[in-house]
């Protein structure tokens, strides 16, 4: 395994050039969750020309709906979840500037030639273990769409969250190894 | 008659829904640390340690094992010489809300399948069965939708050579891949009806994973063991990064059926199998 490599948001065309598929690494920095419902309505919004809630130009969004806060924790249990439900949307916030996304599991062949084309990188990290993630969440605020609960927009500060890369910018993917 | 007032059924449910989705059941954790000792590449053993790491701070600190707590299912077998009073379904439903809520569980239930809308706690998928005696068994089964997603039924024929079925249940986990949080439990449900296949499928998921608890139908067992070889020879292993864990069980619940058919249903579950029970 390569070595793991500490990076600070945001994302330079640099910073990501240099990852590769497999690469470990260590994120810091500002991370926005959004899931299925979240991807659809930042798609509308995207698609008439409105500005969405957050900056998607240079974004980390991370799949993922936590579970409910609890008291004296920054984040309760906060996984990521099944990325391929996400394909459909993906290309409209790659076009839109989005940096990497976080997920767990494979992605489309589109959707990885997309990821190449937009310089972008796809990252997985631990599945199924939202306990042990939530521990490098530092805080978490509301950004957009608190109606949809656990699916809302939320703004993660992360210190050294956990990565793996799974599709780099030159489009080589963990997944194809063999 | 024994009296049982459905509000020991709600706290029986509200007290299994913290437990099952904090403490990783011991039988699983046992299976994972197996894994983690077989495993020989770095990257499955990394992936491996961090999943034990993780039931071991959700334990410590009360936390959700995985955010995605499920669509709680709820098996209750009532034993035929008691009776409840009360509402039992809204017991159990208010016993779900309690729990999720109590323990910053979440709401990942939408009211409408069309419409969705505002994700809340309940309702649960709730299982009855009558059963003899004077005991009721409650078990919560909080069931995660990634894997839950992967579920598959087929109709065989009733001359269907058994090569084919091994190669059904083979392909849904292959199909799964990386996506649906490896190493797996593979429930299998083979028999009934198709409704009733997919309900053992499920139930499966409750049998131990252990080496010893294997099915007492000779063929069901050798079949588990069969599934167990090549599964774990896909490569697919944690996270799908390759490894020689793809499942760490598979267990199989067999019923009659019909002469005209063999319906075969496979739920897969995540390493976060979670369920909890107790006896009232």
């Amino acid at each position: 395994m390569m070595d793991t490599i500490k990076i600070e948001l945001p994302f330079t065309r640099e910073k990501l050039a240099v990852l590769h598929a497999g690469q470990k690494v260590l994120l810091s920095g500002t991370i926005y969750t959004a899931r299925d419902q979240a991807h659809k309505r930042l798609a509308v919004t995207l698609l008439e020309g409105r500005r969405p809630p957050f900056n998607v130009k240079g974004s980390v969004i991370y799949y993922c709906g936590p579970a409910a806060t609890p008291p004296g924790k920054a984040v309760g249990s906060c996984g990521p979840t099944t990325s391929s439900r996400m394909d459909v949307f993906t290309p409209l916030l790659l076009q839109g500037g989005m940096s990497a996304a976080i997920g767990k599991g494979k992605r489309s062949l589109s959707v990885a030639r997309d990821f190449q084309k937009h310089k972008a990188v796809y990252f997985l990290t631990y599945a199924g273990c939202g306990a042990l993630l939530s521990r490098y969440v530092k805080k978490k605020n509301l950004t957009a769409y608190p109606d949809l609960g656990p699916e809302a927009i939320y703004a993660f500060e992360v210190e050294d969250f956990p990565l793996i890369v799974c599709i780099d910018t030159h489009g080589r993917s963990i997944y194809d190894k063999g | 008659m024994r009296i049982i007032p459905a509000v020991k059924i709600e706290q029986a449910v509200r007290a299994l829904c913290r437990r099952a989705n904090t403490v990783l059941r011991p039988d699983v954790l046992a299976a994972l640390k197996q894994a983690y000792a077989r495993e020989a590449a770095a990257t499955a053993k990394d992936i491996l340690h961090a999943i034990i790491e993780n039931a071991s701070v959700a334990q410590k600190e009360g936390l959700a094992i995985c955010q995605d707590t499920g669509v709680p299912c709820v098996f209750i077998e009532i034993g035929q010489n008691v009776s409840i009073q009360g509402d039992l379904k809204a017991a159990v439903n208010r016993g779900v809300e309690k729990g999720y809520r109590e323990g910053y569980l979440r709401n990942s239930i939408v009211r409408d399948p069309f419409l969705r809308g505002d994700p809340v706690f309940t309702p649960a998928v709730i299982h009855c069965d009558i059963v003899k005696g004077s005991r009721v068994k409650v078990t919560v089964l909080p069931k995660g939708f990634g894997c839950e997603n992967k579920s598959r039924l087929r109709m065989f024929l009733p001359t269907t050579p058994l090569d084919e079925i091994r190669d059904f249940i083979v392909d849904t986990v292959k199909e799964a891949g990386p996506d649906a949080c490896p190493p797996y439990v593979i429930g299998v449900g083979i028999g009934g009806t198709a409704d009733y296949a997919g309900f053992l499928a499920k139930k499966a998921l409750l049998l131990k994973v252990t080496q010893q608890s294997r099915s007492s139908d000779i063929n069901a067992a050798r079949l588990e063991r069969e599934l167990e070889s090549r599964i774990n020879k896909l490569d697919i292993g944690p996270m799908g990064l390759g490894g020689k864990c793809t499942a760490l069980a598979v267990r199989i619940l067999t019923h009659p059926t019909h002469i005209a058919g063999l319906p075969v249903a496979v739920n897969i579950s995540c390493h976060a199998l979670r369920s909890a029970s107790l006896l009232l």
